[in-house]
C-alpha cells in the first residue's frame, strides 16, 4: 500500500537579513501520518511552519503542501489546511455556537453545511449545555478541543498544530491525543509541533530541528535505537547539546 | 456570481462578529457612545454658563429713542447681567482694566437721525479678547440681537434701515482661531473612535492569536483589515451625526454651509484616522501599546497642536510647522469653515486636497507596513 506525500520540502530556507532562521530543510510527510516537528525554542520550528501554511514566503528552496506550491498557490493551500495555535485562538466574547458559525463562514461553508457540522460537533464534544455560553466561561481543556474541532470544520487534508497541548493537564492532553489519533485514522494528516517529549513518542515519525536544520528524522523507535537511549527525551537532549 | 456571493457572505459574517465584539464590551460602548455625548455636553454647558453672567458697559452718545430701545433689548436678554453706563471714550480702558466688564457698546452721535436720514447708523462693539472664546460669543450674541431688531424695524418700511455693528477684539487682535468647541470635539471623537478603537481591536486579535488564524484562513489580508475597519467607519459616521445633531438642537449652533460637504469631508477624515489606526496596529504588539501610542501620538497633538484649544497663530514657529503635518489641523479648519463661516469647496479646496493627500499617504504606508509584518 503506497501512500502519497502531502507535504514535500526541498532545501526550504528562510533568511531574515543575515540570520538564517531555517537552513535548507528537506523532508516529506505522508497522507494520514502524524508527523512530530520538534525543536527547542528559536530552532526555527515556527518559521518553517509559517512557510508551509502560506503566511511566509521562503527565501529559497521548494515546497508543496497538499499538492500546491508555497510560492504560487498559497490561496489553494489555505483552503486545504487547518491550523490551530498554542493559544487555542477562539473569540472569548462570542458563544460556542457563534464561534463555530464564524469560522465555518470564513472557510466558505454554506449555511446548511455549517448548521449540520455545528450540531454534529456540539454533540460529539458534549457541549450541548454550553452552546450559547461565551467561550470565556469554558475550561481550558474544552476550549482546546473546541479549537481543534473548529480547525477541522472545513475537512482539511492536513492539520497543523502549533504546540497544541501547552498549559493543559495530563488527562486533558491524553484525551486530546485521542482526538489526534482519530483524525489521522480518518485520513487527515497531522503536522504537530510540541516540546513535550512524551508526546513525541505518540507520533508516527519525528523530526528534530537544531539551529535551523533538521538534525534527525525517523520513527521514535528508530531514533531511540540510533542514539542508543531509552526515551525521546534523551534523544532530544543528545541532539540539543550537540 | 457564486464566488462574489461567497465573498460577500464571508464579509457579512465578519462584520457581524465585529459588532458582537463591540456591543459586548462595556468599555468600547462607553467610548463609542458615552464619550461623544458627555464631551459635547461638558464643553457646551461650560461655555453657555460663562456667557450668562457677563457685565457690559455702554457709551451712548446720542441717547435717543432708538438707542434706548436697543439697550433695552440687550439688557432683557439673559446673556448680560449688569450694565454700566459710561460717558466718554477715556473711560473704556478703565472699565476693561477693572476686569469685570467684558464688552463695551458705543452708539455714535445722532443715532436715530442718521438711521432715518441716511438709512444707516453704527454701533461699535469692543470686547475683551483676553478670553477669546467669551469675546467671540459676546460679539455674536450682540450681533444677533441687532440683526433681529433691524428686521423688526424694517418690517413696514420700503428702504431698509441698516445698523452696522463694528466689532473690535481688544487685546488679542489675532483672533483667527477662536476656540469653537464643536469642530474640536468632533475631531477628537472621530480620531478616538476611528484610530484608537481600530488599532486596539486589531491588536486584540494579534494578542489573542486569532489574527494568525484569520491569516491562515482563505480570507485575504486586506479582507481581514477591511472587515475590521468597516464597522468603525459606520460607527464614526453615526457619531458625527450625533455630535452635529446635539450641537444644532441643544446648543443652537448654526451650520451655515452644506451638510453634504460636511459629511463628505468627515468621511475623508474618518478614513484618514482609520489608516493611522491600522498603522499603529502594525507597530504595536499589545492592546495597551496601541492605546498608549494612540493617546500620545494622536490624541495629544490633536488636543494641543491642531488649533482646537490653542490658536496656532500664537504658537512658536516649530510648533506651527508641526501643526501643519497633523491631519486634524486641516479638518478643524474645514469644519470651522463649513459650520461657522458657511464656505464651500471654492474656499476649502486647498485644505481638502491636503487632507486627501495625507489620507492616501497614510493608507499606502499602512498597507505596506502591514504587508511587511506578514513576511
Amino acid at each position: 500500500m503506497k501512500k502519497t506525500n502531502v507535504i514535500k520540502a526541498e532545501n526550504l530556507t528562510k533568511m531574515f537579513g543575515d540570520f538564517t532562521a531555517v537552513n535548507a530543510i528537506t523532508f516529506e510527510v505522508k497522507k494520514g501520518e502524524i508527523f512530530g516537528f520538534l525543536g527547542a525554542n528559536g530552532a526555527g520550528k515556527t518559521t518553517a511552519m509559517k512557510m508551509l501554511i502560506g503566511i511566509s514566503t521562503p527565501t529559497s528552496g521548494n515546497s508543496e503542501v497538499a499538492g500546491f506550491d508555497v510560492y504560487k498557490n498559497t490561496e489553494d493551500i489555505k483552503k486545504n489546511i487547518g491550523y490551530m495555535s498554542q493559544k487555542f485562538a477562539l473569540y472569548d466574547d462570542l458563544t460556542v455556537k457563534e464561534n463555530i458559525t464564524f469560522f465555518g463562514g470564513i472557510y466558505g461553508l454554506s449555511r446548511t453545511q455549517i448548521k449540520e457540522k455545528r450540531t454534529a460537533l456540539i454533540n460529539e464534544l458534549g457541549l450541548q449545555k454550553v452552546t450559547n455560553e461565551l467561550v470565556s466561561s469554558l475550561p481550558l481543556g474544552w476550549k482546546q478541543k473546541l479549537a481543534f474541532s473548529v480547525a477541522l470544520l472545513h475537512e482539511p487534508k492536513i492539520i497543523f498544530l502549533d504546540e497544541p497541548t501547552g498549559g493543559v493537564d495530563p488527562i486533558t492532553r491524553r484525551q486530546f491525543w485521542e482526538m489526534i489519533y482519530k483524525t489521522a485514522y480518518n485520513g487527515t494528516t497531522v503536522f504537530v509541533t510540541t516540546h513535550y517529549m512524551d508526546e513525541a513518542e505518540y507520533c508516527d515519525r519525528v523530526s528534530i530541528m537544531v539551529d535551523g536544520k533538521i538534525e534527525a528524522l525517523d520513527t521514535p523507535k528508530e531514533l531511540k535505537k540510533q542514539y542508543k537511549v531509552a526515551s525521546m527525551n534523551d534523544v532530544f537532549l543528545k541532539l540539543a547539546r550537540g | 456570481m457564486g464566488r462574489v456571493g461567497d465573498g460577500m457572505k464571508r464579509f457579512i459574517g465578519f462584520i457581524k462578529k465585529e459588532f458582537y465584539h463591540i456591543f459586548r464590551d462595556r468599555r468600547s460602548l462607553f467610548i463609542l457612545f458615552g464619550m461623544p455625548i458627555a464631551q459635547i455636553m461638558l464643553f457646551g454647558f461650560a461655555i453657555t454658563n460663562e456667557i450668562n453672567n457677563v457685565d457690559i458697559a455702554i457709551l451712548d452718545k446720542s441717547k435717543d429713542a432708538t438707542t434706548k430701545e436697543i439697550i433695552n433689548k440687550i439688557s432683557s436678554s439673559n446673556y448680560f447681567s449688569n450694565r454700566e453706563a459710561i460717558e466718554n471714550e477715556a473711560e473704556i480702558e478703565a472699565v476693561f482694566k477693572k476686569g469685570k466688564v467684558k464688552a463695551v457698546l458705543i452708539f455714535e452721535n445722532d443715532f436715530s437721525k442718521k438711521l432715518i436720514k441716511e438709512n444707516k447708523a453704527t454701533i461699535q462693539i469692543i470686547t475683551d479678547a483676553t478670553d477669546p472664546n467669551t469675546a467671540n460669543t459676546i460679539s455674536n450674541f450682540t450681533n444677533s440681537i441687532l440683526r433681529k431688531y433691524q428686521q423688526e424695524i424694517n418690517k413696514d418700511i420700503k428702504i431698509a434701515y441698516q445698523i452696522i455693528p463694528q466689532t473690535k477684539m481688544a487685546y488679542n487682535a489675532e483672533l483667527k482661531s477662536v476656540f469653537m468647541f464643536v469642530p474640536g470635539v468632533m475631531t477628537i471623537i472621530l480620531m478616538l473612535v476611528s484610530a484608537m478603537m481600530t488599532s486596539i481591536s486589531i491588536t486584540k486579535e494579534k494578542e489573542l492569536g486569532t489574527m494568525e488564524i484569520l491569516l491562515v484562513s482563505p480570507l485575504k489580508p486586506f479582507q481581514v483589515i477591511i472587515g475590521k475597519v468597516v464597522p468603525y467607519i459606520f460607527l464614526s459616521i453615526i457619531n458625527a451625526v450625533v455630535i452635529i445633531a446635539l450641537s444644532i438642537f441643544i446648543f443652537k449652533m448654526p451650520v451655515q454651509g452644506s451638510l453634504f460637504l460636511l459629511g463628505a469631508e468627515s468621511v475623508l477624515f474618518i478614513i484618514n484616522a482609520l489608516s493611522l489606526g491600522i498603522l499603529i496596529s502594525t507597530i504595536s504588539e499589545t492592546q495597551q501599546t496601541a492605546m498608549m501610542v494612540s493617546l500620545m501620538g494622536l490624541l495629544l497633538p490633536v488636543m494641543l497642536l491642531s488649533g482646537f484649544i490653542f490658536p496656532i497663530s500664537s504658537m512658536p514657529n516649530i510648533l506651527q510647522i508641526i501643526s501643519t503635518i497633523i491631519p486634524a489641523t486641516w479638518y478643524i479648519i474645514i469644519l470651522k469653515g463649513i459650520m461657522l463661516k458657511g464656505v464651500g469647496l471654492a474656499i476649502l479646496w486647498k485644505e481638502t486636497l491636503i487632507l486627501l493627500g495625507m489620507t492616501v499617504f497614510f493608507m499606502v504606508l499602512s498597507i505596506k507596513k502591514y504587508k511587511i509584518r506578514l513576511e
